[in-house]
């Protein structure tokens, strides 16, 4: 899958790409690439293709490896297409003693996909991560930047009609506003 | 009830917000250091407090400020750890997003006391509804005169700002997370120099847990002496538990250092017992990295003392019968747990975080994890036991930073501990029920 649109930031995300910068000192505005990374991704239909990450690293004026090897490193950046929503079970200890792995099984189930797929229609992507700090709140999972916690099937079932409904791309970002920064 | 330091005011409704944490007190500590301190004061009475690390290593926080270098002309910068990744702990997260005006009250003292007039919060990508909180309480105190130029008239200027990470549990590690905020792979660099000599942008840093730096608004607004006064031994004040698993009442407990194991697990104060009234197994006691401890040992030491919620005793008779206080991440398991399964979740955790730079933690990690999933597997030998037990010695000491030895120190503990579970596993092998097979590739 590839964008077809154009790669460039909207305004209000140039705005915000600045005032990221302008927080490091002078000369060492490749400290805004995480930050920027997000950004894009948010941007960019949840993923970050090599075009993305070439132009990441021609407005922090660093060398596309630079963007690529960080890109890379990170968990949170998907380096390939996701559905709309991707789905984030924590499935380490204290999710996993809670029930996680049934969470993931019945997630799979009523969606049609084992972990890692997407669904047909590019609305779920299921993944499972590491440990996301809601331990006391088990089982949990993420989708965009909200925890959803103390997991139920029922609670699960209600999620995810909820976001189909909705129909929408859920992103880290979807509070951020300039104004914030 | 215990005394309450930092989640003294939790209850209030709106604490969140500027005017309400101002009314009830918030940013006295800026006011009295700014006003009437110098510096070297503010660092006098963090010595005095015998405030520890608060995100797992316990190193005296006086002392870690004392060793800031401190060369004419050469920006220091105070940068506070909120990556909290430990496996077990979310006392960070818990703290920022329901009274965030504390961290930011304490990044502004503590700047103060370092001399640093930029400071950065490096807070976990996956905390980013967090990071909102932070950035909204930051514009706050930035439009009442706390952040900025000429503080409060004070002639000092601090400018404080949130950076947001990837996704990445060795960000954790100080020096990891200061290449992150360099916008770098998460690589640990190799030490010396400390960040204390050459930090962010190879200048003077201290780096510090966000409990550890909300903890300096009560050791300047009471003093030193008084936070001292809290606790036992060299374990001063109070400690934030993140306390889950098959416990009634999962959550986050500020206790007073020094209450007993026994009394935070079943007291209705705390953890209310064991879910079901089962009975206890074992208990991960700071956090997945430190050792995992049976029932019996957690309750009291192996010389038959009770074992209090302290650095010390929980560390009593080392690895051999103690573990950790750590970040204060207290898993606790039922009789009915698979100690083999729960260490595979931690073994397939740290495979996954290890940043790939020494080879012992890149290589040893995978193995692990490979074998206790064949052991699961039911096609696990005895000598499988015994080859991860040799894997785990092998990589701790031998890596740049400690995660390698946090990969370790569970799959020892777990053997040590339980080596008749493993057993278990091998001779029952046709019994067993087949585990979840996760996609390895995907590591």
């Amino acid at each position: 899958m590839s964008t077809s649109k154009e790669i460039k930031f909207s305004n209000e995300a140039l705005e915000l790409v600045a005032k990221m910068i302008s927080r490091y000192p002078e000369g060492k505005q490749k400290s805004a690439l995480l930050p920027v990374l997000h950004l894009a991704q948010a941007e960019f239909d949840g993923w970050l293709s090599p075009e993305v990450m070439d132009y990441v690293a021609e407005l922090l004026s660093i060398q596309p490896i630079e963007v690529y090897e960080v890109a890379s490193f990170y968990s949170m950046f998907n380096l390939k297409p996701v559905g709309k929503c991707l789905l984030e079970v924590c499935r380490t200890s204290s999710c996993w003693l809670r029930g996680a792995n049934e969470i993931v099984e019945h997630i799979e189930k009523k969606l049609g996909i084992k972990e890692g797929e997407t669904t047909p229609d590019g609305m779920f992507t299921l993944k499972t991560v590491e440990c996301l700090g809601s331990c006391g709140t088990a089982p949990m999972m993420m989708c965009g930047a909200q925890f959803h916690e103390n997991l139920t099937f029922q609670k699960v079932d209600s999620i995810l009609d909820q976001l189909k409904s909705e129909g929408k791309r859920k992103t880290y970002l979807d509070d951020v506003t300039v104004n914030h920064y | 009830m215990g005394k309450k330091l930092l989640l003294a005011n939790d209850h209030i409704p709106g604490i969140q917000s500027y005017q309400v944490y101002r009314q009830h007190g918030g940013y006295a500590s800026v006011e009295k250091a700014l006003k009437t301190m110098k510096p070297e004061e503010v660092l006098e009475e963090v010595k005095k407090s015998g405030l520890r690390g608060r995100g797992g290593a316990g190193f005296p926080t006086g002392m870690k400020w004392s060793f800031l270098a401190k060369p004419e002309g050469v920006p220091r910068y105070l940068v506070c750890n909120a990556d909290e990744s430990e496996p077990g702990t979310f006392k960070d997260r818990y703290l920022m997003s329901r009274i965030p005006h504390i961290l930011v009250e304490g990044m502004i003292t503590s700047s103060y006391a370092l001399g640093a007039h930029t400071s950065y919060i490096y807070i976990r990508g996956e905390y980013y509804y967090v990071a909102q909180i932070l950035e909204k309480a930051i514009s706050e105190a930035y439009a009442n005169g706390w952040l900025g130029k000429n503080i409060q008239g004070s002639g000092y200027d601090l400018d404080l700002y949130v950076q947001v990470g990837g996704g990445a549990y060795i960000c954790g590690e100080e020096t990891a997370l200061l290449e992150s905020l360099e916008g770098k792979r998460g690589n640990p660099r190799i030490k010396p120099p400390f960040p204390a000599i050459a930090g962010l942008y190879g200048c003077p840093t201290v780096v510090n847990n966000v409990e550890t730096i909300s903890a300096v608004v009560p050791i300047v607004n009471g003093g030193g002496d008084a936070y001292a006064a809290i606790g036992v031994g060299k374990s001063t004040g109070t400690k934030l538990i993140s306390a889950s698993g098959h416990i009634n009442k999962p959550g986050v407990y500020e206790i007073e250092m020094g209450i007993t194991v026994e009394d935070f697990i079943y007291s209705d104060e705390y953890c209310g017992g064991i879910i079901n009234g089962k009975k206890l197994k074992a208990v991960v006691a700071g956090g997945s990295s430190v050792p995992v401890l049976p029932a019996d040992l957690i309750i009291t030491t192996a010389a038959g003392e009770k074992r209090l919620m302290t650095y010390e005793s929980l560390a009593d008779g080392g690895f051999a019968t103690g573990t950790m206080l750590g970040s204060g991440g207290f898993i606790v398991m039922d009789e009915d747990t698979s100690i083999v399964e729960n260490l595979h979740t931690f073994a397939r955790f740290y495979h996954h975080e290890s940043c790939g730079q020494c080879s012992p933690c890149r290589e040893g990690t995978g193995w692990m994890e490979k074998i206790i999933h064949k052991i699961l597997d039911g096609h696990g030998t005895l000598e499988d036991v015994d080859l991860l037990w040799e894997i785990q010695k092998k990589i701790e000491g031998n890596t740049i930073c400690p995660l390698g030895d946090a990969a370790a120190w569970p799959v020892a503990s777990a053997i040590r501990h339980f080596r008749a579970e493993f057993e278990e596993y091998v001779k029952n092998s046709s019994q067993i029920k087949k585990i979840r097979h996760y996609d390895l590739i995907n590591h």
